[in-house]
C-alpha cells in the first residue's frame, strides 16, 4: 500500500462516524425534497381541511411518478450503457399517445371519459408491456452492436406511432380532439384517485421484483462483455429489467401522461451531483431529485402561472435545454 | 484444460472461425498468433462465452462453457477483450475491485481488498489508484484492465492483445507477471499476440490461425521457424537465436 493510500485509509477510519460523501448528498437531497413538499403543501392555504388532503394526494402522485420515471430511466441507461437514452426516446411515449388516439378514433371521446379509469389503465399498461416485451426483448436477445440498432428501430417505431396518431387526430371531430388533447398533456392536476392505489400496488410489486437484480446493476453498467465475464447472466437479466422498465413507464405515463424529458433530466442531474457510481446511491438520488423537480414545478405552475400551463410544458422546456447541453458537451469531449 | 472441438462461427455466409479444434493445457501460456482477420479474437470470445458459436463444443475442465452457470465460470475463467469502453466514471481502484464481483457480489471483504491491492501492485498502478480512467494514458488504462482481470483470480486467464498501447517496459512487465502466475500459481493463460517475438520468448505453446482455420499448433520452438511462419504470415522471417531466445527479424 502506498503512503497516500495508507494516509487516506487512516483518515477514513478517523472520520468513521461522519457520513460518506454520497450519503451526505443523499441527506441533502432528502432535506430539499422535504422542504419542497412542505412548501407545496402549505403555501397559500386558506381552508386546511379542503386543501391538505387534495394536495397530499397530488404529492403522492408526484412521488409515484417521480420514482417510476427516474428508476426506469436509470435502469434503462444502465442496461443500454448510454446516458442520453430514455425509454421515451425509443417510442414509449408515442405508443401511449397512439393507444389513446386509437381508442378515441375507434370508440369516440366519450369512451375515454366514461370508461372505468382502472380498465383504461390496465389496458394501457398491458399494451405497453406487450410492446416492450416483443420489441425490446427480442432485440436485446441478440449479440453484437445491437444498441444502435435498437435505438434506430425505436426511433422508427416512435415516428410511425406518432404519425399514425397525427393522422387519426386530423380525422377526429374538433370537440373529440380537444378531449383527447387534455388527456395527453401530462398533468398532476387531473390524476385519477382510483388509479393511485393500483399504481402504488403495481409499482411496489415491480420494484420488489427488481430488487433481486440490484447486485448486478453496477456491473451491468460496465457493458455486456464485462458483465458476462464477471458472471452475470446478461441476456436473462436484461430481459427481466426491460419488463420492469416497461411496467414503470406504463404506470407513470398512464397516471400523468407522457413526460418526455423528465427522466433524462433527473437521471443526469443524479449522475452529476452524486460522487459515486453505485446504483444504491444513484437510484434514490434520482428519485429525490424528481420529487424536488415535480413539487417545485407544480408550485410554479399553481402559484406563478396560476394553472395556465401544465407540468409537461415546464419539464419539456427545462429538459430540452438540458438535453442540448448534454449533446453539446459530448460533442466537445468526443 | 480447455478443449475446443470443431468450432465454427459464421457471419452470414462467411465462416470467420472454421471447424477449429484445439487443446489448451493446464499450467501453460498458450499464444494465439496469426494475421489480422484470422479469427483469434472471435475464438477467444467463444471460449469465454461472450459470443455464441454456430457449431462445435468448448469445454473448460470438462464442462461445456455455455452449460455451466455463468457466475461459477466467472470464478474459473476471466477474459480481457481488446477494446474496453466503460461509460461509468470509475477510479482505477473501483475498476480493479470489480474483479472481485464473482466472489463478493459487490460487497467486498477484507480478503477481497487484499486481492485488489495485490493486483494493483502487480501492475505497478499504486500512484494512480484514485485517478479516474479517463485521466489515464492508454497504457495505464490497459494495465488497469489487466489488473482487474488478474484480480478475478481465476485458474484460466484469457487476454486479447494485452500488450496493446503498452511501451516496451510495461509489455515486458506484464509478460513477466503472466509467466510468474503460471510458474508460481499454476495459472493457465491464453493470449492473442501480434508480436511473434513476445510469443516466442514467453509462451510454452503457440497456436496459429489463418483465415479462420487452424494452421499450426505446437511447442513454441516448433512454430517459431522460418518455414512455419511463412506458412502462417506469407512472409519470410529469418529466425536468429539470441541469448537462448528465438527471435524473428521481420522488420525489413
Amino acid at each position: 500500500m502506498s503512503q497516500a493510500d495508507a494516509l487516506s485509509v487512516r483518515r477514513a477510519q478517523k472520520a468513521a462516524p461522519a457520513l460518506s460523501p454520497p450519503a451526505r448528498v443523499l441527506w441533502v437531497l432528502f432535506l430539499i425534497a422535504c422542504v419542497a413538499v412542505a412548501l407545496y403543501l402549505t403555501i397559500g392555504v386558506t381552508d386546511w381541511g379542503f386543501a391538505l388532503p387534495r394536495r397530499a394526494r397530488k404529492v403522492l402522485a408526484m412521488a409515484l411518478v417521480g420514482f417510476a420515471v427516474s428508476y426506469s430511466t436509470v435502469l434503462f441507461q444502465t442496461v443500454t450503457n448510454n446516458k442520453i437514452l430514455t425509454p421515451s426516446i425509443i417510442g414509449f411515449d408515442a405508443l401511449y399517445v397512439l393507444i389513446q388516439t386509437g381508442m378515441t378514433f375507434l370508440f369516440g371521446a366519450m369512451f375515454l371519459v366514461y370508461l372505468d379509469a382502472r380498465s383504461l389503465f390496465l389496458m394501457n399498461v398491458g399494451v405497453m408491456i406487450l410492446f416492450a416485451g416483443v420489441l425490446y426483448r427480442r432485440l436485446f436477445g441478440r449479440e453484437g452492436a445491437h444498441l444502435y440498432f435498437l435505438v434506430l428501430i425505436g426511433v422508427v417505431f416512435g415516428t410511425l406511432f406518432s404519425n399514425l396518431s397525427n393522422f387519426m387526430q386530423r380525422l377526429l371531430d374538433p370537440n373529440e380532439f380537444l378531449v383527447l388533447q387534455t388527456s395527453l398533456f401530462a398533468s398532476i392536476n387531473n390524476v385519477d384517485e382510483d388509479l393511485l392505489l393500483i399504481a402504488v400496488l403495481s409499482i411496489a410489486a415491480v420494484t420488489l421484483y427488481s430488487l433481486r437484480f440490484a447486485p448486478y446493476l453496477d456491473v451491468l453498467a460496465l457493458g455486456r462483455e464485462t458483465a458476462i465475464n464477471l458472471g452475470v447472466e446478461h441476456a436473462m437479466t436484461v430481459n427481466r429489467l426491460m419488463i420492469v422498465i416497461a411496467v414503470l413507464v406504463s404506470v407513470s405515463t398512464a397516471l400523468v401522461g407522457p413526460i418526455t424529458f423528465f427522466g433524462l433530466l433527473v437521471a443526469n442531474v443524479a449522475y452529476q451531483v452524486m460522487p459515486a457510481y453505485h446504483h444504491r446511491y444513484l437510484i434514490p438520488a434520482a428519485g429525490l431529485i424528481s420529487v424536488i423537480a415535480l413539487a417545485g414545478g407544480q408550485l410554479l405552475i399553481e402559484r406563478v402561472f396560476h394553472f395556465q400551463t401544465t407540468i409537461s410544458v415546464v419539464v419539456n422546456f427545462a429538459g430540452g435545454l438540458y438535453f442540448l447541453y448534454l449533446v453539446l458537451k459530448q460533442a466537445r469531449s468526443g | 484444460m480447455i478443449e475446443v472441438r470443431n468450432v465454427t462461427k459464421r457471419y452470414g455466409e462467411k465462416a470467420v472461425v472454421d471447424n477449429v479444434s484445439l487443446t489448451v493445457r493446464k499450467g501453460e501460456i498458450t499464444s494465439l498468433i496469426g494475421p489480422n482477420g484470422a479469427g483469434k479474437s472471435t475464438l477467444l470470445s467463444m471460449m469465454s462465452r461472450l459470443l455464441k458459436r454456430d457449431d462445435g463444443e468448448i469445454t473448460v475442465d470438462g464442462q461445456e462453457v455455455l452449460a455451466v452457470k455463468s457466475d461459477e465460470l466467472a470464478k474459473k475463467l476471466a477474459i480481457l477483450r481488446q477494446e474496453n469502453h466503460i461509460s461509468v466514471r470509475l477510479t482505477v481502484r473501483d475498476l480493479v475491485s470489480f474483479g472481485r464481483f464473482p466472489y463478493s457480489r459487490g460487497r467486498l471483504t477484507r480478503e477481497d481488498w487484499k486481492h485488489v491491492d495485490r493486483a494493483i501492485a502487480y501492475m505497478e498502478l499504486e500512484p494512480y489508484t484514485q485517478r479516474f480512467l479517463d485521466q489515464l494514458s492508454g497504457g495505464q488504462r490497459q494495465r488497469a484492465y489487466v489488473a482487474m482481470t488478474l484480480c478475478q483470480d481465476t485458474d484460466y486467464i484469457l487476454l486479447d492483445e494485452p500488450l496493446n498501447n503498452l511501451d516496451m517496459k510495461h509489455s515486458v512487465q506484464i509478460m513477466g507477471v503472466l509467466r510468474r502466475l503460471v510458474e508460481e500459481l499454476d495459472k493457465t493463460i491464453v493470449l492473442v499476440l501480434h508480436d511473434i517475438n513476445f510469443a516466442s520468448c514467453y509462451s510454452d505453446r503457440i497456436i496459429a490461425l489463418k483465415d479462420g482455420k487452424l494452421v499450426r499448433a505446437g511447442l513454441t520452438d516448433e512454430i517459431i521457424r522460418t518455414d512455419t511462419l511463412a506458412e502462417i504470415y506469407d512472409l519470410t522471417i529469418p529466425i536468429e537465436e539470441i541469448r537462448g531466445n528465438r527471435i524473428g527479424i521481420y522488420f525489413r
